[in-house]
């Protein structure tokens, strides 16, 4: 049998973060690592937890973890950031959004291991100076939230397009959100809490 | 009549605001507080007070079941079965229970018994351990061994009708009834695999037939729809020798206790459930489920805490779904209009499960005084289905609303017109009137088709459904020395809003802002709180919050009387002061009349009266008000007759809830009725493979949902519907807002193409084969 524990050792395929036209839309694969040193670092790890060290929202965290373990379940479990989520745990629904050096990827299609020292950014280190991002405050002034399981990724997608372009079109929300699932259908007040984001940005 | 000692007399708003309200006068119990003014003349009600905890979801702060992680807590993993009937031989748990870090392992199919021993669908459990990580339990999974007699099995419910057909249960063995979603009576007769028949008649349809003008006939197909909740089924059990805790992803963390305190013998003061953030449940979060079962029982096997959290793929085979069904249904009318006789005969199959009803909507949205409907229920080797989002009427009004706009079309009515006449609901009435102004109804009807590939159509379609109340529904409220205030109740709040409506229904009391009370709920330590579905919750519990608060507030006037100077019953609160009515400057800060409390608190409980009128119908612990819930959506479609692709451009929703208690979370769970409404006519299916019995789209890709770019233009409009039926008048919307969108959709498409679609998802090879432009056979397949 086959595992992801089994098979990564042995290919020598990249494991891509994200399949194209998947979850993320086409801005959202991280950078492929070079793929050499990421070899060596599995070559020298595992299969039983190894030490690993990962910047998450602006600090460095040592944690233990098998080299099997996706940067999403890293994040829940070892470094207890809860707030990412997982819905499908394969790339489909983007609920496990967070960024890698400012750019939107789902974190349940990266091994933690294979981060490297990029910067994760995630849910939790949204807020600045104990202020919300402009895209979280319009979450809750438009009622883009219902059961709030989809919303951390939702708002993490919406923060970054906010950032890249502070005055995005209606299509350019859309773009940032079609991998996103809701079946809540929050679909139509995010759009709205983003345009309006936009603007007060602007204003 | 007057009698009655512990009632009084009073006058409340009754009617559809900018409609004709008026005022009715009703004995209430003198418990209750005093009648509730229109929205207009409140101050929290009615208003849109953000989520309160929306800060919580935005910053992922909120804790859902799978965020909990205990001291010393393990992993669970079960076992399914991956052949769709077999007769399980043995279970060894050897090998599994020495494998590293594995703490306890059950046995759910015990060779020899004579109902577990059978595997009856792909998925369904056989065993389950706990370890102390994910990974050690998946690995330990690997190591169960199983022997099994694979059984002849049927997954297609027209298979399963044939004499030749393998039977899914003996008869001694099979499910006996089903309380929840849409019900399924205990004790029918089983055949093979069909089960019943349930008959309900009025009148004499055959008379009626007799006598009718013009007939309409048609044969509806609906398929299985998985509920789709972001978060997965979740729970963590916590064993202890003095009792039981458990965090679980619930729509009724009153009925969980109940469950867990019957199958595992214990008291209710033994078994305390929470829940805080959750994700999503549409009626498959309604029940312990046989998921929670297990990780309650690996729990008191290792004496350690364990988490239990489903993968996607185990969602979407065993965590329930709404039924397939196949409907045939007769309408005959006169040439005005009148309808003389319904004839409905369906059948539906829940899987191994029961419960795949068609719901009211052909029985009591429309006046006829002949009806007749029979429906059997069919047992196919696939995993169980359980309530949806509206059980019963989502396929009901998809049969039901285009056989009457079919019938509009061939007595040349507008299908508005026709509604006018045969729809006894006033509210409809003013929906289908304030509905057509808005969307432009007529003038987009006369359209005439455009030429090119592209047509353009609209359609409508009425919702119907009870305005369910739960009586066993309560509420504390508490006031503290320094002018807090708490809400507690078992409720729970699985995205709706609830938490945030009954900050406002108290506030409202205490003449404070939403955000100064603190609302506690979703844990069994509070008095019990309804359930989250059936559209009830806001029905069943922001009345007994605002009575509690109004006693609180009684006890609190006590204190504040001799400081003012004047009769307790003189006081009012408003604006974070108590004062005087008819004096408003002697008055004081809400918080220093607290501070002069003689007590550290005071406290009140209420739980739900009847409503004021009477109810409609009353069967154990619910009921249903007098008025049913209305609702009328009219969609806007494209349909590409080369491609086959329906798109939605707009959909109009207007409904009604009583009152409206927070008109933007209203329009946020319209637009999830709508979507999810949407998502079921054009694109959801569940495939299972004949051949082996695997759902073949146990996912999120290849089971497609609705999703940004899907979403039509949503218009929401909810009316003011005062119905002097309670402390708060207020109802539900859930259910409601998702009955009339595929309907709506299908005549829509009906409108633009002249191609009726009876079959659901609605996928460009259905509209293409329809169209006649692709050969049957490859377009069912
Ligand atoms: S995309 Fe990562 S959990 Fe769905
Ligand atoms: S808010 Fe519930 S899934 Fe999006």
């Amino acid at each position: 049998m086959i595992s992801r524990r089994t098979f990564i050792p042995r290919s020598d395929l990249p494991v891509a973060a994200a399949r194209p036209g998947s979850g993320a839309a086409g801005d959202r694969s991280p950078k492929e690592p070079e793929t050499a040193t990421r070899r060596d670092v599995i070559a020298a790890q595992g299969p039983d937890a190894v030490a690993m060290t990962l910047t998450v929202n602006g600090i460095a965290r040592m944690f233990e973890a098998e080299p099997r373990v996706t940067l999403a379940e890293a994040l829940r479990g070892a470094l207890a950031l809860t707030g990412t989520k997982i819905a499908c745990n394969r790339g489909t629904c983007s609920s496990c959004t967070v960024w890698l050096d400012g750019t939107p990827i789902v974190s349940c299609m990266i091994l933690a291991v294979d981060v490297g020292n990029r910067a994760v950014t995630t849910i939790e280190g949204l807020i600045r100076d104990g202020n919300l991002h402009p895209a979280q405050a319009a979450f809750i002034g438009h009622d883009a939230i219902q059961c709030g399981f989809c919303t951390p990724g939702m708002v993490m997608s919406c923060a970054a397009l906010l950032d890249r372009d502070p005055r995005p079109t209606r299509d350019a929300v859309l773009a940032a959100i079609s991998g996103h699932l809701c079946r809540c259908g929050t679909y139509p007040h995010v759009v709205a809490a983003t345009l309006a984001a936009s603007e007060e940005a602007k204003s | 009549m007057t009698g009655d000692p512990g009632k009084r007399g009073e006058r409340l708003p009754f009617g559809i605001m900018g409609a004709g309200l008026a005022t009715i006068e009703r004995r209430i119990p003198n418990e209750e507080p005093p009648p509730l003014p229109p929205n207009p003349d409140l101050r929290v009600i009615g208003r849109n007070v953000p989520r309160q905890n929306g800060r919580e979801k935005v910053t992922g702060a909120i804790r859902y079941t799978g965020d909990i992680a205990l001291q010393g807590m393990l992993h669970a993993r079960i076992l399914r079965s991956t052949v769709p009937s077999a007769r399980v031989l043995n279970v060894d748990l050897e090998a599994a229970l020495c494998h590293l870090g594995v703490r306890a392992a059950i046995t759910l199919a015990h060779p020899g018994n004579r109902v577990t021993e059978y595997v009856r669908y792909v998925g369904m459990p056989i065993a389950a351990l706990a370890a102390v990580s994910p990974e050690a339990a998946a690995e330990a999974l690997a190591l169960i061994r199983i022997d099994m007699q694979k059984l002849p099995f049927v997954t297609d419910m027209d298979g399963a009708q044939t004499a030749s057909a393998p039977h899914v249960f003996a008869p001694d063995v099979a499910p006996n009834g089903h309380p929840s979603g849409f019900p399924a009576p205990a004790d029918l007769p089983l055949r093979g695999n069909v089960r019943g028949p349930t008959v309900e008649r009025r009148g004499d349809v055959g008379y009626g037939f007799s006598t009718a003008d013009v007939i309409v006939e048609g044969k509806y197909r609906t398929h299985v729809q998985t509920h789709c909740c972001m978060e997965t089924h979740g729970i963590v059990a916590d064993w202890r020798d003095d009792g039981l805790t458990v965090y679980i992803s619930t729509q009724f963390t009153a009925g969980i206790r109940r469950e867990l305190a019957d199958a595992f013998g214990l008291r209710l003061a033994q078994v305390r459930v929470i829940v805080d953030g959750m994700g999503g449940g549409f009626g498959s979060k309604s029940t312990l489920g046989r998921y929670g079962w297990i990780a309650v029982a690996l729990s008191r096997e290792a004496h350690a805490p364990v988490r239990l959290i489903l993968s996607r793929a185990e969602e979407q085979v065993d965590s329930g779904n709404r039924p397939e069904t196949s409907q045939q249904l007769k309408i005959g009318a006169r040439r005005d209009g009148t309808l003389t006789a319904i004839a409905l005969s369906s059948c539906g199959s829940a899987g191994v499960g029961l419960g795949a009803g068609v719901g009211d909507m052909a029985s009591s949205l429309y006046t006829c005084p002949n009806f007749e409907s029979t429906h059997t229920d069919v047992f196919v080797n696939a995993g169980p289905g359980c309530a949806m989002r509206a059980p019963g009427n989502v396929p009901g009004a998809f049969s039901l609303e285009q056989s009457i706009d079919e019938l509009a079309e061939q007595l040349g009515f507008d299908p508005l017109a026709l509604r006018d006449r045969i729809d006894p609901s006033p509210v409809r009435r003013e929906e289908r009137r304030i509905g057509a102004l808005r969307f432009d109804w007529h003038r987009k009807r006369r359209r005439t088709g455009a030429p090119g590939p592209i047509k353009r159509g609209v359609g409508v379609a009425q919702s119907h459904w009870g305005a369910y109340v739960q009586l066993d529904s309560a509420c504390e409220v508490r006031l503290m020395r320094d002018g807090s205030v708490e809400v507690l109740s078992g409720v729970q709040d699985i995205g709706t809003g609830i938490t945030t409506v009954l900050a406002q229904t108290v506030a409202e009391v205490f003449g404070l802002e939403a955000r100064d009370i603190v609302v506690r709920i979703g844990d069994t330590d509070f008095p019990a709180g309804p359930p989250s579905y059936g559209s009830r919750t806001t029905a069943s519990i922001t009345p007994p919050a605002r009575t509690a608060a109004w006693h609180v507030l009684q006890a609190l006037f006590r204190a504040a009387g001799p400081l003012l100077g004047t009769m307790p019953a003189k006081l009012v609160a408003r604006d974070g002061f108590i004062m005087a009515g008819h004096d408003p400057a002697k008055r004081l800060r809400f918080s220093d009349v607290c501070a002069d409390l003689r007590t550290d608190s005071i406290s009140a409980i209420a739980s739900r009266q009847d409503d004021y009128g009477g109810f409609g119908r009353q069967y154990g612990n619910a009921a249903t008000a007098q008025r049913d819930l209305g609702g009328v959506q009219f969609a806007e479609v494209t349909v590409d007759t080369e491609t086959g692709v329906i798109f939605v451009e707009r959909v109009l929703a207007v409904h009604d809830c009583g009152r409206p208690m927070n008109p933007l979370q209203i329009e946020s769970q319209v637009h999830g009725g709508v979507l999810m409404g949407l998502s079921f006519a054009l694109f959801e299916h569940r495939v299972l493979d004949p051949r082996t019995g695997h759902v073949l789209n146990p996912n999120l890709e290849a089971y497609k949902f609705a999703g940004a770019r899907d979403a039509p233009a949503i218009e929401v409009i909810v009316l003011q519907n005062y119905q002097a039926s309670s402390a708060t008048d207020a109802y539900g919307i859930a259910e409601p807002s998702i009955i009339p969108t595929a309907p709506a959709i299908a005549n829509a498409v009906y409108n633009a193409t002249g191609v009726r679609l009876r079959t659901t998802p609605m996928t460009p090879a259905v509209v293409l084969s329809a169209l006649g432009r692709r050969p049957k056979a490859e377009a069912s397949s």
